[in-house]
């Protein structure tokens, strides 16, 4: 566990502590947590936009279950707009929050595409099964707390906020 | 947090005076020890909120504040609509009157502990908990309309509990002015299989003995005494709720510079009262409040349906029900002069004391009733609210503990099984579907409730009634 200085909209937070989830061996993509009081932090770190996006996905389902136990049964395709990319990250973990209250269902895996502040995607995995899927807890929302999108100085991509469990 | 922000004007009241875009002062009301371990987003959020327009007398943080979203959680603020003021989706939260309820039993320990086991399966087969759990009760449209209008009062007519019991609700059980047809059908479907849930996180059902009594006179007024058997029910508007915050926080953060307002964090997310936003949040959080009291009311019918099977001499009467995440109009005093005011409290709880028409005729002379939810392995208080408290903090006070560890940080430090056995060992029954929630919520991860409470008592913001312990607890 490596602890370093992160910044929330502007604010330094020095000493905060990563989680970092595994790191695909073919690409620098990964999802983090991040410490908020009450709370969780989700982070998506990409090639791209849309892959930051999938990984901010992915760090929102490990907030409620571990995804690698959600076996792809059924494919939920989920559109959005935002006004901004910020925004369009906050409607994306929102429609997955959504789906997942009203289908009573968990995703473990995803595919985004990001076309200006347009965004399509399709989120696969199955029916809750508590059983199998040991819940920790529901996310409420995503919000706008510490909600950033944005490029990195090392080129990866990086779409990050709190959200309310 | 550093003391040095901060004026400290006395023991428990400490002041940061306007300045940059600061309309009014913001003022902590804690003991120093809990202001120096705040987060310092505590300070930064509470200047935040004292820059919002039509803001009255200040922007004030509860003993148990912490870092929250725009708004700190346990922060209050009330806003005058003449003024150009503002209701907040962000100042109200995502669990739009989350709150808690605690019920009377007529039973001591010594009834309960025999059954305990018994009466843990039971209250865990009747209570949903726990992510993706429904309730038995499916509205269609016009019944998921009547529930958003009607409150406890619709679960009342429905047969959910009985009438006594509204009396013992704020706003008697029904918030007045919630227009349905402002939440939208993404909302009300979240909700269509979630009634008579118990949801997950922070939220639990627990059995509690009254352990200890500081204010005699208010506990025989309660109906509370030492060794006494209570039931305390932790929970909120569920997914309506939630996805009436989601949805009113994008709109009104976006709608924010048409209104003229410049939000120094998109959080904070606000509409003036007097416009048609505002007016519409209004109307569907009002109806988010009816649906977490007929969420709690449902819950309360289910609870007495499980201590039948098991205790049936048990008779449980609701003590009171308090609401945390709110805004409401309400009547305060400022400088002399009685004003309309819109209170939102986030993670604060309504603390009106003795004598105010809003409490229960029967509960008036004590003041109203202030339940503290504590963690499964430390205790619960109940408080009563005092006079000072409606001059002080627009008559409110703290609603917890409140988080010292992030939740992954407790998961990493704790096995859930390991928290059950621990607590067993106390003789305290644990029952969850959620093995890694339950190390999440273990009771380490959170401030010491005792200390918050103690510091609410000295800031005069409620007085001391009651302390309670866990017997069992149900969590989601």
């Amino acid at each position: 566990m490596k602890s370093i200085a992160y910044r929330v909209t502007g604010i330094a937070v020095p000493g905060a502590v990563y989680w970092p989830g595994p790191m695909s061996a073919l690409s620098q993509n990964r999802w983090e947590h991040f410490p908020h009081e009450a709370d969780m932090g989700v982070r998506g770190v990409g090639r791209s936009l849309p892959e930051a996006f999938e990984q901010a996905a992915l760090a929102l389902m490990h907030v409620i279950t571990d995804p690698s136990r959600v076996a792809p049964r059924a494919t939920v395709d989920i559109e959005c707009d935002a006004p901004d990319a910020e925004f369009l990250l906050v409607e994306w973990l929102n429609a997955l929050i959504y789906e997942m209250a009203t289908r009573h269902m968990v995703f473990g895996d995803f595919s985004v595409k990001i076309d200006g502040t347009h965004l399509r995607a399709a989120a696969r995995g199955e029916t809750m099964d508590p059983r199998r899927h040991e819940a920790a807890v529901e996310a409420k929302g995503a919000t706008l707390t510490a909600l950033h999108v944005g490029r990195d100085p090392d080129g990866l991509w990086r779409a990050e906020c709190v959200v309310d469990v | 947090m550093d003391l040095n922000l901060f004026q400290q004007t006395d023991e428990y009241r400490f002041e940061v005076a306007p300045h940059g875009r600061m309309r009014v002062p913001a003022v902590i009301y804690a003991s120093r020890a809990l202001v120096e371990a705040m987060d310092a987003k505590v300070y930064q959020q509470l200047t935040n909120v004292a820059t919002l327009p039509g803001i009255v007398e200040a922007a004030y943080a509860m003993p148990d504040a912490h870092w929250g979203y725009g708004f700190p959680i346990g922060g209050v603020a009330a806003f005058d609509a003449d003024s150009g003021g503002v209701v907040s989706a962000g100042g109200v939260g995502f669990d739009i009157s989350c709150g808690v309820r605690t019920l009377r039993t007529g039973l001591t320990r010594a009834d309960v502990e025999a059954e305990k086991q018994a009466l843990a399966d039971m209250l865990y087969y009747k209570i949903p908990a726990g992510l993706g759990s429904t309730g038995a009760i499916r509205l269609g449209h016009e019944e998921m309309d009547a529930m958003l209008a009607g409150g406890a009062r619709w679960a009342v007519a429905r047969g959910y509990g009985e009438h006594a019991d509204l009396a013992r609700i704020e706003e008697y059980g029904c918030m007045p002015g919630a227009q349905p047809e402002c939440v939208s059908d993404q909302a009300k479907k979240r909700q269509r299989d979630e009634m008579g849930t118990l949801g997950s996180g922070n939220h639990y059902l627990e059995v509690q003995e009254v352990v200890e009594i500081f204010d005699a006179p208010a506990a025989a007024s309660y109906g509370l005494k030492a060794g006494d058997i209570v039931v305390s029910i932790h929970c909120g508007s569920r997914g309506l709720g939630h996805q009436i915050g989601t949805e009113f926080l994008k709109r009104m953060a976006i709608a924010a510079p048409q209104h003229g307002i410049e939000l120094p964090d998109r959080e904070l997310a606000c509409a003036p009262l007097r416009s048609a936003l505002g007016q519409e949040y209004l109307g569907a959080m009002r109806a988010g409040i009816n649906c977490a009291l007929a969420n709690r009311q449902i819950l309360t019918h289910l609870t007495r349906q499980a201590f039948a099977q098991v205790l049936p001499r048990a008779n449980l009467r609701l003590l009171y029900d308090v609401s945390h995440n709110t805004c409401k109009e309400e009547e305060h005093r400022v400088g002399g002069v009685a004003r309309r005011l819109y209170v939102h409290r986030k993670g604060a709880t309504r603390a009106f004391g003795p004598g105010h028409p809003d409490v229960p005729e029967d509960l008036r002379e004590a003041g109203q009733p202030v339940l503290i939810g504590g963690s499964m392995g430390t205790a619960s208080y109940v408080l009563a609210g005092s006079g000072t408290a409606m001059e002080r903090s627009f008559g409110s006070a703290c609603h917890g503990a409140g988080r010292a560890m992030s939740r992954h940080q407790a998961y990493r430090q704790w096995k859930g099984r390991q928290i059950i056995d621990a607590l067993a060992a106390r003789g305290i029954v644990i029952r969850s579907p959620s093995s890694r929630g339950v190390a999440e919520e273990a009771p380490g991860a959170y401030k010491d409730v005792t200390a918050v409470v103690d510091a609410a008592d000295a800031a005069g913001l409620a007085r001391k009634v009651a302390r309670l312990t866990p017997v069992i607890c149900i969590k989601g």
